[in-house]
């Protein structure tokens, strides 16, 4: 099986505008253009687009407005978590020698149609996320007596984090108190709790190992790869204080890169609601379970960015379909040392973290340098 | 007959297997287990709250129901906890989302 490299990157900034998606697409896309100057058209073999948008053949679409006639093209929707799976789709082209340069791009509107999902019926009235991030909220806060202003810390870890990411959405600082008196949406949900909808790009190259050194002296390489998808159905996850399909595709993943979790030095993780970091951090086994809050104050008080360094989902804004896209492009660039202030010391080794549907579905990169 | 003409008339019911006899949820013509034909039957009023929290002055709630089946809904009497028993009061179809408003019985 070939090698597959990350040898591009292009990004947007995440804003509020109301852009169509084709703009979107195609502005991400002149990025990583841009960034990488031997890339022509005509080097790539396949166009898959991730969006969660009603547009139809966007990936033909985004093909055509950018001069590319690819072999393959194709769209790859799965919420929230399509854009690491759009990344796997490229990447298993190239694994399986279907195709040597694959442009991968995501793109959302503010508005985007993925927020509320039409089959999970049995949340009845309750169909919005906040719905199952309360849920999620108030049952890890009792299993693990955890308070409202301890979770609040990552909503003011990942404000803060972002201010050094030009393209977030967010660009000012909270404090514990600004998060706990922000609007209550539930009891144990706050307005900066949350992520926010918003419209971005983010466009990545993926290449064989013998084609990749013609675009890129620094490729940072995808060895692990874990997906699972329990049900599509919130009320179907068989606990609300952990994330199932997280775990299942961690395990799978790290076993894979043939590294174990603590080898693991920079990390995106889907931190769609403030309970989800800590969440996220139990199930991926960063921490014992339960102990994902206290991973999140240490690196909070000792400085140390190494979780969410752009900010995450919290404070990059989430335009879904570019989400884990955005994710896996900052890992990269962990990687390649070219993160400017946002930059950990030394990362080798990089995990993103990306998931939808109330955690019913994850998906896990390990990135190496 | 299926589930969201029954709820509209008010009837909570649930697909279970001609063959293997599974529940399937949510509710189908056929078995997610073994594929073979589902049929309806009504679903026990009584269910058991697995976690809930609260909007405003509503609870709202994931019950499930026959140690099986998960609905989100409104907790409109009561003291909920988890575990407590909830027996359903309403349920239709309001604006093409299910409603489902249930009470605490205390016990």
């Amino acid at each position: 099986m070939d090698k597959v490299a990350i040898a591009g990157y292009g990004i947007t900034k995440f804003t509020k505008d109301d852009s169509k998606i084709e703009s979107v697409l195609l502005n991400s896309s002149r990025n990583l253009f841009r960034n990488s100057p031997n890339l022509t058209q005509k080097d790539i073999d396949a166009v898959l687009v991730s969006s969660n948008n009603n547009s139809k053949y966007l990936s033909a679409i985004l093909s055509e407005i950018s001069g590319i006639q690819p072999k393959i093209a194709h769209t790859v929707e799965s919420l929230c978590n399509s854009g690491t799976n759009s990344i796997v789709a490229g990447y298993s082209y190239i694994a399986s020698g279907l195709a040597d340069c694959v442009l991968v791009s995501g793109a959302e509107r503010y508005d985007s149609p993925g927020q509320i999902l039409e089959w999970d019926k049995f949340r009845g009235e309750f169909k919005h996320p906040i719905f199952w991030a309360s849920i999620f909220s108030k049952a890890y806060k009792q299993k693990y007596s955890i308070k409202d202003e301890d979770l609040a810390l990552v909503s003011v870890k990942n404000h803060k984090q972002s201010i050094n990411n030009p393209n977030a959405l967010s660009q000012k600082e909270y404090s514990i108190s600004d998060v706990l008196n922000s609007k209550k949406l539930t009891d144990d949900l706050r307005l900066l709790d949350c992520s926010r909808p918003c419209t971005g790009g983010a466009s990545i190259l993926l290449t064989s190992e013998e084609v990749c050194k013609n675009f890129t002296d620094s490729p940072v390489w995808i060895t692990g790869i874990g997906q699972k998808t329990t049900s599509a159905s919130f009320t179907k996850n068989l606990t609300f204080d952990n994330m199932e399909s997280t775990k299942n595709a961690a395990i799978r993943a790290l076993q894979m890169s043939k590294h174990s979790v603590a080898d693991v030095d920079v990390m995106e993780l889907h931190d769609a609601f403030s309970v989800c970091e800590p969440m996220a951090l139990d199930s991926l086994g960063m921490t014992q379970e339960g102990k994902g809050m206290d991973m999140v104050k240490e690196v909070y008080e000792t400085e140390n960015t190494k979780i969410n360094p752009r900010g995450g989902i919290i404070g990059s804004g989430h335009p879904l379909g570019a989400t884990g896209i955005a994710q896996t492009i900052e890992i990269t660039q962990q990687l390649q040392s070219v993160a400017g202030k946002r930059q950990v010391d030394n990362a080798k080794i990089g995990l993103v973290h990306n998931m939808s549907a109330a955690s019913t579905s994850s998906t896990v990169l390990v990135l190496e340098n | 007959m299926n589930f969201e003409s029954e709820l509209k008339k008010g009837n909570l019911v649930i697909s279970e297997c001609i063959d293997c006899k599974k529940i399937t949820w949510p509710p189908s013509e056929f078995c997610n287990q073994c594929l073979k034909e589902t049929s309806w039957r009504k679903c026990s009023d009584l269910g058991k709250i697995i976690e809930f929290s609260k909007q405003n002055d509503i609870y709202f709630g994931i019950i499930q129901f026959e140690n099986s089946i998960r609905i989100m809904g409104k907790i409109i009497s009561g003291n909920p906890e988890v575990g407590k028993t909830v027996q359903v009061v309403e349920c239709g179809v309001s604006d093409s989302e299910y409603v489902l408003k249930m009470k605490v019985v205390e016990e």
